[in-house]
């Protein structure tokens, strides 16, 4: 049991990498915002270990600097932050029932939008010690990008930073495409929230809807819509789950 | 102060839906939906901006066509994730020298 965790751990590490990659490339500008907005370095480095977020901490410094009440600030997050509550219901889901309240805690604090896909496309039910490892893995470059860009007040070279940033893409592209391979149905949903979001970006109305927003509206309607025509029936995790 | 309520405001969002829904949901409907949503929440996030991740359209398209087959063939995470910035990396060093 000991030794199967650590397994599931050292995986995680091994898979954070490319987020660890694709968070250093941004986390230098939040470094930079962040002193910008009158933080220090370690201020900065807190900021981002606790909140772990690119979106929200972008527009939290904003209402900081135009020092905004903190109710304010406490609803902007909420709004930035909605999507998570999806990702954090399909989690749950992927959690073995008897996986305590601590795991759960733990786990929480990894639902970023790359952690949430790998761990949520993991065969069969989520190990924790896989979360963690993602977790330590990102942190490390979204904390430590974050004091490093406070420090210097310098981004990436432009070139490094935007293929630093491909990766992130590259590792969605590696969890997405095999499923999609494998069941006609997780194709159709790809190509159709693909499509639906490209189009939300295009059209005029409905390009002022943020991004977070949208990702909500597209996640919701495709996922419905498949739910209804194809409902998936099988059970989540076939032997694994019964392994220990 | 400012730090705290924003950590606390995104953690609760983020752990609360983990820690109250502890059991496996029973309707079919709701299963279903859940089991679609990192598929079509991944794919809302790539697509369109994929293709102007590197800040150029044509080294960002095959970067992101190249993560696409090695995908295809069942590479590992990292191995997409570097074949995806290499191969944008070569397109963007061929510009500059053309």
């Amino acid at each position: 049991m000991k030794t199967s965790s650590e397994n599931y751990f050292v995986k995680g590490l091994r898979d954070g990498v490319p987020v660890f990659l694709g968070y250093l490339a941004v986390s230098f500008a939040v470094g930079i915002a962040a002193t910008g907005a009158g933080f220090g370095i370690l201020q900065s480095g807190v900021m981002s270990l606790l909140n772990f977020t690119s979106t929200g901490e972008f527009s939290a410094l904003e209402l900081y600097k135009q020092s905004a009440p903190l109710y304010e600030l406490a609803i902007l997050e909420f709004i930035v932050n909605m999507r998570y509550i999806l990702m954090s219901c399909a989690m749950s889901q992927k959690l073995s029932p008897r996986i305590g309240t601590l795991p759960r805690l733990l786990v929480a604090h990894g639902v970023t939008d790359e952690i949430f896909g790998l761990s949520v496309l993991q065969k069969g039910e989520l190990r924790p010690a896989y979360t963690y490892g993602l977790i330590v893995a990102g942190e490390i470059g979204w904390t430590g990008g974050t004091m490093i860009g406070a420090a210097t007040g310098r981004v990436m070279p432009a070139m490094i930073a935007a293929c630093l940033g491909l990766a992130i893409y590259g590792m969605f592209l590696a969890v997405i495409v095999p499923g999609a391979r494998d069941s006609r149905p997780v194709l159709c949903v790809v190509l159709c929230a693909a499509l639906m979001c490209t189009a939300f970006k295009v059209i005029p109305f409905l390009s002022a809807v943020s991004e977070g927003f949208r990702i909500i509206i597209v996640t919701v309607v495709i996922s419905a819509a498949a739910a209804v025509l194809v409902p998936h029936v099988e059970d989540d995790f076939p032997e694994e789950a019964r392994e220990d | 102060m400012y730090i705290a309520v924003m950590a606390a405001v995104t953690y609760l969002v983020r752990m609360l839906p983990l820690t109250l829904i502890r059991k496996k949901i029973k309707s079919p409907f709701i299963r279903s939906f859940l089991y679609y949503v990192p598929f079509a929440a991944l794919a809302a996030m790539i697509f369109p901006s994929v293709f102007t991740a590197t800040g150029n359209v044509a080294s960002s398209t095959v970067g992101c066509a190249a993560a696409i087959i090695a995908a295809y063939k069942k590479k590992t995470l990292t191995v997409v994730a570097a074949i995806a910035c290499i191969s944008a990396f070569c397109v963007e060093l061929v510009m500059r020298v053309i």
